[in-house]
């Protein structure tokens, strides 16, 4: 399977030297016609295609003011270049921030700027040909929005702006990836990413009961459909499906059960990712979202939650007031949305649950900030409460913890490799070099502090790493839910 | 003498230009809407939170301090200087001359010489360091040039052939009030004062535009506030309407 070979984990990380076009062969499988069509997309890539895709831009110019400054202010200062963890992983000159924007860029300089017009070669300016349009579909593809080169730009130029405008600009000539694409219409037809239909789901979760009354001698629920519910849970639909992400899901009902708070799962809604944001596509972002609100409205819950994924944080945090608001139908009391984290966070900092640390003893823990939540939301009322909220209800759950170096954590925390809709088999090569810093800080804390496990708190980071860290030398079951730590120290039954 | 109007025509032109088309993108970015709330967090909460961080961006380059210290050496150095150079130059433009002009004249004086190596060394990153090299365009590296030789240029004039200040300052005070006055025929001069025009000309239609844009850039200058202010551009409104949602 494998015909790449992984990156060797150095004792310090260093900088490449670039290397020319080595990822250009990189490219995920393009969506059937059928499957653009649903989402409002032509099948394939008409004759006029040039005219269609730069009156896309255009438009798309006119519409986010954030590109046109993106496009505009680069100075080429080069503080981006050795900050994109795909970068570092396959030395590709291509895959440097800047140079990823210029592939936009020059097309931009060559028909919205005087300069480009004018004088195209001394401005590196260009022409849209089929050539740089596949240039497009293979660079813009692996970029996984993760933020980290905005961090670190002197104008916050965000890459991951740019790239979601590419690929809406490539979605609107025909030109879409299989995998977000197919997805999003597997959402509009059936409810979630995975394709489970309602009775899948039902049958699934009464599953977990049985299994949770198992192992403790609890009955602990895990509704579905609840009206009148308090708490509509949406998380991502991994969650129902495999290890690790179900052993955080057990966790979250094993909270709402110590709580006291009647919840409920929605089939109509039983996605938390909303892979409308990796196609930069607000109109189909909008549509995913609203299913949140109708399943809110359906139910007559008087909060919303979000379990534990990433990029579906941001759009919760972030877009879903804005795109599916108003929720003055809600509760006022709390956020909308709250994450599981802040959830569980209140009622340790209440002192409402009974931990038992030592459930987690057999385990060194460390915490891996995911792109999204790191750089793009918040929890809790303080900027960088998305760093602190995670790590303190690891640390009320477990005695061993230690995180990785600082420069590989926090707002500067690098992707797992897999997101922005890079988790596909076909993209498997840039995945696993994309691990490759944040496989080399996780070395570094199991030889220095001896860590076992890395916990996190997104459905594509834990898919990604069970994947990937095979590759490095790691076990597929090192990577963890916070959950399930949170789920295997609470101490089920009457407050003691 | 017509060298005198051939050069007050350009300035004016020069002005002109730089003006309208700043005006132009100004005006530009601050209609487009942003439709979303994408801060690059941690951010601030607050609208004073945001100006604070804009004012560590724009003041002490505090995105490019975490990047890469050489860059913002270099870079830092070439801004600081060229702010304090332009302050200076204000003696040729005013009449009297205010006292924190004259105050900071040695300051400004000498800060050519930061202006210089800044430049130097943001262009030695982007001929020696692989990935900056690759990353350049031809006018990336002319506009160092372009820069440099304005900056040599007024040194040349301030330290070796000095130049007949006074008749410069008729000639800058005339152009004010649309009288033109003879400017003095010095080479030195001549050049400097062409290539400051040049670079005028250019700005909105470069990558210059990084001076008004970083104020709208909204990784940058939006407050960290979603969950708590509905946040929406009026394009997304109409589909609003369209849904009946």
């Amino acid at each position: 399977m494998a015909d790449f070979e992984t990156p060797v984990i150095k004792e310090y990380p260093i900088v490449p030297m670039l290397q020319r076009d080595v990822m250009s062969h990189s490219k995920p499988f393009t969506a059937k016609a059928q499957f653009q069509e649903e989402l409002g997309f032509p099948g394939e890539l008409p004759d006029n295609w040039q005219k269609i895709a730069l009156d896309k831009m255009g438009e798309l110019l006119g519409k986010y003011r954030g590109l046109r400054v993106f496009l505009d202010s680069c100075v080429k200062c080069g503080a981006c270049t050795d900050k994109c963890h795909y970068f570092l992983g396959t030395t590709d000159a291509k895959n440097m921030p800047v140079a990823r924007q210029d592939l936009l860029r020059s097309v931009y300089r060559r028909h919205f700027t005087l300069a480009g017009k004018l004088f195209p070669k001394l401005v590196g300016a260009r022409e849209l040909t089929k050539d740089v349009l596949d240039e497009w579909y293979s660079y813009f593809h692996q970029c996984s929005q993760c933020r980290r080169c905005s961090v670190y730009c002197p104008y916050g130029i965000d890459t991951a702006e740019i790239s979601m405008a590419a690929r809406e600009i490539m979605d609107s000539v025909g030109v879409g990836q299989k995998y977000c694409n197919e997805i999003i219409g597997k959402v509009y037809k059936i409810g979630n990413n995975l394709g489970l239909p309602k009775p899948a789901l039902a049958d699934t979760l009464e599953g977990l009961e049985e299994e949770v009354k198992e192992d403790t001698g609890v009955d602990v629920r895990f509704p579905l459909d609840e009206k009148g519910a308090e708490v509509l849970l949406i998380t991502p639909s991994a969650d129902f499906f495999a290890e690790p992400h179900v052993d955080g899901l057990i966790g979250y009902a094993k909270v709402f059960h110590q709580a006291g708070t009647s919840w409920t799962l929605s089939s109509y809604a039983s996605e938390a990712a909303n892979f409308g944001m990796f196609i930069g596509s607000y109109e189909n972002t909008r549509k995913v979202a609203l299913r949140i609100r109708e399943a809110a409205l359906d139910l007559g819950v008087k909060r919303i939650i979000f379990g534990e994924c990433g990029h579906a944080w941001r759009v919760a945090y972030a877009f879903l007031n804005t795109m599916a608001g108003p929720f003055d139908f809600l509760d006022p009391r709390y956020p909308v949305p709250q994450h599981i984290c802040e959830f569980t966070y209140d009622l340790l900092q209440r002192g409402a649950l009974t931990i038992d640390k030592s459930a987690n003893d057999h385990r060194v823990l460390t915490f891996h900030d995911s792109c999204n939540v790191a750089r793009a939301t918040r929890m809790g009322p303080k900027p960088g409460g998305q760093f602190e909220i995670p790590r303190a209800v690891i640390k009320a759950v477990c005695n061993n913890f230690h995180d990785m170096p600082q420069d590989t954590i926090g707002e500067g925390t690098y992707c797992c490799g897999g997101g922005g809709g890079l988790l596909t088999d076909d993209l498997m090569e840039v995945r696993v070099k994309g691990a490759l810093p944040r496989m080399e800080a996780l070395k570094y804390v199991v030889e220095e502090k001896k860590v076992t496990h890395m916990a996190a708190i997104c459905a594509i980071c834990k898919s990604q790493f069970s994947k990937v860290m095979p590759y490095y030398g790691f076990t597929m079951d090192q990577i963890i839910s916070v959950h399930q730590l949170v789920g295997d120290a609470i101490v089920l039954g009457d407050k003691q | 003498m017509s060298l005198s109007v051939a050069y007050a025509l350009l300035f004016y032109f020069a002005a002109a230009v730089i003006a309208l088309g700043l005006i132009y993108r100004i005006a530009l970015y601050a209609r487009t809407p942003a439709p979303l709330k994408i801060p690059t967090t941690p951010a601030p909460t607050t609208r004073s939170g945001v100006v604070m961080r804009m004012g560590r961006e724009v003041v002490l380059f505090s995105s490019l301090f975490k990047s890469s210290k050489w860059t913002w050496l270099f870079g830092w150095l070439f801004h600081f200087s060229l702010l304090l150079i332009l302050l200076r130059h204000l003696r040729y433009f005013l009449q009297p001359i205010p006292e924190w002009v004259i105050l900071i004249q040695p300051f400004g004086k000498y800060a050519a010489f930061g202006m210089v190596i800044g430049l130097l060394g943001l262009w030695a990153r982007r001929i020696f360091v692989d990935r900056v090299r690759y990353i350049s365009s031809p006018s990336d590296h002319l506009m160092l040039v372009l820069l440099l030789a304005i900056a040599l240029s007024g040194i040349s004039m301030k330290f070796i052939w000095h130049t007949d200040i006074v008749s410069l300052k008729m000639f800058v005070l005339g152009l004010l009030r649309f009288d033109i006055e003879p400017l003095p025929a010095d080479p030195g001069l001549l050049i400097h004062l062409g290539l400051v025009a040049s670079l005028m000309i250019i700005f909105p239609f470069s990558k210059l535009l990084h001076a008004p844009g970083v104020f709208f850039s909204p990784t940058r200058n939006q407050v960290d506030n979603p969950r708590e202010r509905r946040h929406v551009a009026p394009w997304a409104t109409r589909l609003e309407g369209a849904d009946g949602g």
